[in-house]
């Protein structure tokens, strides 16, 4: 899978299945939206589990991935391995914004990534998988 | 200039001898190693102990001790001390001292400064007439003090009054008695005298100007008693402290033939060279065209001209920048320049409800600053002493009140920005337009400016703001405000949620610089456990974990250890939580013991053994108090005075979990030995015989500094009472991570600034300080704890949130010296 099609999934994953609101929808499943090579949706955990602008990570077949639910409600899915330190914790990191853009900052030794798209903003020549994401009738689910 | 000297001078066998050992010899010995000089030096001194700052004499009686004050000896040099000079053989270059050992010599330098001068009046001896020179006569007043009530300062001068403050800080009703028709008659005139004598009468000293003393009498004691002035008036007073000037110290040179001038002082060429070219004089003993100098910066810079020289150079003194600023009694007294020009124009302003006197002596074209002198405000001294000489960049009362920053811009660049450390204007420009410095601490790094007193950070600070370097106060690109304007709003506001905050006050919603700081405030004034609701999702890592990551994602857990006591059955439980757990063990350097290399589901676990035991968060991983440490103390320790186990854990225990910009670290020692390191703390205590001393902003890490005395001699109630406000100010208005070392450095006005707000209470606000640790002490719970009983936050303790019981699998072990170390796969090339 190559990265920029990673990033298209996602958008589509994020903008259209996340809530407009913090508070979690009773939505239904609208994986059927997501373009491209979505093999397996694998459920993690339920929505209300994730604290609002905090992360979580789950095991996916052995990968571990960081999810993030920010303020507005959406989802978001990054490899939880940070490059620069090796250490598989970007899913403890704060959620914020750069420029509007929502972003994780590594707790090892702070560089910020962006949820969206994966790239490290303070060294965009360093990125990070990005996975699909929605919400399945309150359960979230991770796509690979 | 004398090729003889200079090639003697440079030679590899010369032997150097210096009479006298006080400051100026001090400064020429270090000046010599700077200098790479690679001869013998041998300095013989009077005083029983080496040279010493003794500008800052009168914080010996504050709580400083000798040792303190002293300047380190330098390497390489021989002293022989408490054994004075008493003859110089110029034929056979040999001195020669009191115990009569010879020490010959090829280049002698003559540093036997001054002696206090003392008016033949009659009483003079009598027991309890002191002068204020060496640390010896302070130790004399201090014991005379303690026997009387009151005491008389004859001299109102500089040195005076910085006796007659000493003897106030000793508790003694206090006299000043001046010939002169002011105080200070050397740096004010008479107007800036009649308003320095206001300020010093309302601090309760009693001032006697135009006035002599007739004659000292005895009581039945055969001790001081009474001291009758010129005009007949008698001031009841069992101490007496002479400080009518000083009279070099010249004698040894007369004996030898040596060229003496008519009110003595050894007279000098600007290489510093007597009559005799093997011979030298400098500091206080040297007349130096035609004037002797009594400042310590003249005599600082004649022992590097002099230094120069031996070693061949050709450097000049060519007199000095006489200008002074300084606080005294808690009074602004500055003067520069000329400040009795003759057919000059003065300004002059006088404000006597605040006490404030200005007068700026300008040239008859009113184009040039001659002179001037400031009297109970002297921010503009920083500014206007440098322009001494030069064309007015503005009118004078501008140059007043104009506001500083008008007048910086125009500095030139080679007007004298630090004099301390002779750093120009110019020089600062590039070191902002070339080399990048964007802040006062590159600016100090690169330059050293700012790095001495301090008293021209204002200054850099001005010329960082005009040389267009946007100081940006804004903490990121979120919030437009400073850490400490957000927490002011944040406390006046009583805001509680970083939602409201940002939504009123900021854009986006935040990051890791920001959330960080927002949450630390919030604690800081009291909002519940740092994980409840929105606030977890603020906290750095360390803190919504309440552990500290390592480098392979594991954390680390410290418990408290208060004061470093720790009963044998709690050490016993942390090696059993160690073992069962299987982490790895390490004793901290704040006394307490690291357990490393827990993953994030084992820490509930651990924390619940702990907890058990009777442990709790020793919030290691906070930007918090975190210990404090300390010695055995008197309990045990044959030197303490004081028991400094139980002081540190009564401390630990009242700031435990404080937030606050920065860690915290602190340590009390039970004696001067400090064996508990407390002057590299944020705040160190220090016992004495009569209770606490009080040190402020010191720091290890990256940049060392020892922490300043902030107050002496406190019993329990005011140590606690100041370090209250200490922390609270601190937490109110520092910088995000700025520790409390850079912070007091960057503190405008410094400690006496500090020392104003929290103990003199000048801005009203300690009771709202009181009450807001009042607030932290009794609303303080073990987080560890309050975790444990929320069912909540203890699921968030998971490696993975879809398979809570699987640890995570790239976190493994190897064995080094029997216990666990972290492996790491290897990083591929990030880039």
């Amino acid at each position: 899978m190559t990265v920029s099609h990673l990033e298209a999934s996602h958008l589509e994953a994020s903008r259209l299945e996340a809530p407009e609101l913090a508070t979690p929808p009773t939505a239904t499943a609208t994986g059927t939206a997501v373009r491209g090579r979505v093999r397996t949706w694998t459920p993690v955990c339920a929505y209300t589990d994730l604290l609002p602008e905090r992360g979580a990570c789950a095991l996916v077949d052995g990968h571990q991935i960081a999810i993030f639910r920010t303020f507005d409600g959406a989802l978001y899915a990054i490899g939880n391995r940070d490059p620069f330190s090796g250490a598989y914790v970007l899913s403890r990191g704060i959620v914020g914004t750069r420029r509007g853009e929502p972003t994780v900052a590594s707790p090892m030794y702070k560089q910020v990534f962006s949820l969206v798209s994966g790239v490290c903003l303070d060294d965009p020549e360093v990125s990070v998988p990005v996975y699909a994401i929605r919400l399945n009738d309150g359960v979230v689910e991770v796509g690979r | 200039m004398s090729t003889t000297t200079a090639g003697r001078g440079s030679g590899a066998a010369t032997r150097v001898v210096v009479a006298g050992y006080g400051p100026a010899a001090h400064r020429f010995v270090e000046r010599l190693g700077e200098l790479g000089f690679d001869g013998a030096i041998t300095v013989l001194g009077e005083e029983p102990r080496p040279a010493y700052d003794r500008v800052a004499l009168t914080s010996y009686l504050g709580g400083k001790t000798a040792e303190d004050l002293t300047y380190p000896m330098p390497e390489g040099v021989t002293a022989r001390l408490g054994d004075p000079v008493v003859a110089v053989d110029r034929a056979a270059r040999t001195v020669r001292t009191a115990s009569g050992h010879a020490e010959p010599y090829d280049v002698l330098v003559l540093a036997t400064g001054s002696r206090p001068f003392v008016p033949p009046v009659p009483g003079r001896d009598l027991p309890g007439c002191h002068v204020y020179r060496t640390i010896e006569d302070l130790d004399a007043i201090r014991e005379r003090a303690g026997h009387v009530t009151s005491g008389v300062v004859v001299g109102g001068g500089l040195l005076g009054l910085e006796a007659a403050d000493a003897l106030r800080g000793l508790g003694l009703a206090t006299h000043v008695v001046e010939v002169a028709d002011r105080l200070m008659p050397r740096q004010v005139d008479e107007g800036g005298g009649a308003v320095l004598r206001r300020h010093v009468e309302a601090l309760g000293l009693s001032v006697h100007t135009g006035a002599g003393v007739e004659r000292i009498e005895a009581g039945p004691d055969g001790a001081v008693a009474r001291v009758v002035l010129s005009g007949g008036e008698v001031i009841e007073a069992g101490l007496v402290v002479f400080s009518a000037g000083v009279r070099p110290r010249d004698e040894l040179a007369r004996a030898a033939g040596l060229p003496v001038g008519e009110r003595g002082g050894i007279v000098v060429d600007e290489g510093m060279r007597t009559a005799d070219p093997a011979i030298y004089a400098i500091g206080e003993c040297a007349l130096a065209g035609g004037t002797v100098h009594g400042l310590v910066g003249p005599c600082r810079t004649m022992a590097e001209v002099a230094a120069d020289r031996v070693c061949g150079g050709t450097a000049g003194f060519t007199g000095a920048d006489t200008s002074t600023k300084l606080k005294l009694l808690g009074v602004d007294v500055a003067s520069f320049g000329d400040i009795a020009p003759e057919g000059a124009l003065d300004v002059t302003y006088l404000d006597p409800v605040e006490g404030v006197y200005h007068r700026l002596f300008v040239s008859d074209d009113a184009r040039t600053l001659l002179g001037g002198i400031c009297v109970g405000d002297a921010r503009a001294y920083q500014t206007l002493r440098p322009l001494v000489g030069r064309e007015l960049p503005g009118s004078p009362t501008e140059l007043l009140f104009g506001g500083t920053g008008a007048v910086a811009v125009d500095l030139p660049d080679d007007a004298q920005v630090c004099s301390c450390n002779n750093v120009s204007a110019g020089r600062i420009r590039a070191a902002i337009a070339d080399e990048g410095c964007t802040d006062i601490a590159a600016i100090k790094g690169c330059t050293r400016a700012g790095t001495s007193c301090g008293s021209c950070v204002p200054m850099l600070k001005r010329l960082l703001e005009r040389s267009g370097v946007q100081q940006g106060k804004a903490m990121c690109e979120h919030f437009a405000y400073s850490r400490a304007e957000l927490f002011d709003i944040v406390r006046v506001r009583r805001i509680t949620s970083f939602s409201r905050l940002i939504a009123e006050y900021g854009t986006g919603r935040g990051c890791d610089i920001c959330k960080p700081a927002v949450a630390s405030i919030l604690a800081s004034l009291g909002n519940g456990h740092i994980l409840d609701g929105e606030q977890a999702a603020l906290q750095d890592t360390n803190d919504h974990f309440l552990a500290n990551i390592q480098k392979n994602g594991t954390y680390s857990v410290v418990p408290r250890i208060p004061g470093g006591e720790i009963t044998p059955e709690k050490l016993i439980v942390l090696g059993e939580v160690a073992r069962d757990f299987g982490l790895y063990t390490k004793i901290t350097g704040a006394q307490r013991i690291d357990l490393l290399g827990a993953r994030v589901e084992q820490l509930p676990a651990i924390w619940k053994r702990l907890v058990d035991a009777g442990f709790e968060s020793g919030h290691a991983y906070g930007k918090a108090v975190r210990t404090v440490k300390s010695c055995v103390g008197s309990t045990w320790c044959r030197y303490g005075v004081q028991d400094s186990v139980g002081m540190a854990i009564a401390l630990e225990l009242r700031y435990r979990g404080l937030r606050a910009p920065h860690k915290i670290k602190a340590a009390v020692s039970g004696c001067a030995r400090e064996c508990a390191e407390a002057r590299g703390k944020d705040f160190g205590v220090i016992a004495t015989e009569r209770g606490w001393n009080l040190y402020v902003g010191g720091n290890g890490g990256f940049r060392p500094r020892h922490a300043d005395l902030l107050a002496s001699d406190l019993s329990d109630e005011e140590l606690v009472r100041t370090i209250d406000r200490f922390l609270m100010y601190y937490i109110r208005t520092a910088d995000r991570l700025q520790r409390t070392s850079d912070w007091l450095e960057n503190l405008e006005g410094g400690l006496d600034r500090l020392r104003e707000v929290i103990i003199e209470d000048s801005l009203g606000i300690c009771a709202e300080l009181d009450a807001q640790m009042e607030r932290h002490v009794t609303g303080y719970v073990d987080e560890w704890r309050a975790t444990l009983e929320d069912p909540e936050k203890l699921r968030r303790f998971v490696s993975f949130i879809n398979a809570p019981d699987t640890p995570d699998p790239s976190i493994t072990f190897e064995i080094e010296r029997d216990q666990i170390k972290p492996v790491m796969i290897p990083l591929e090339t990030v880039r």
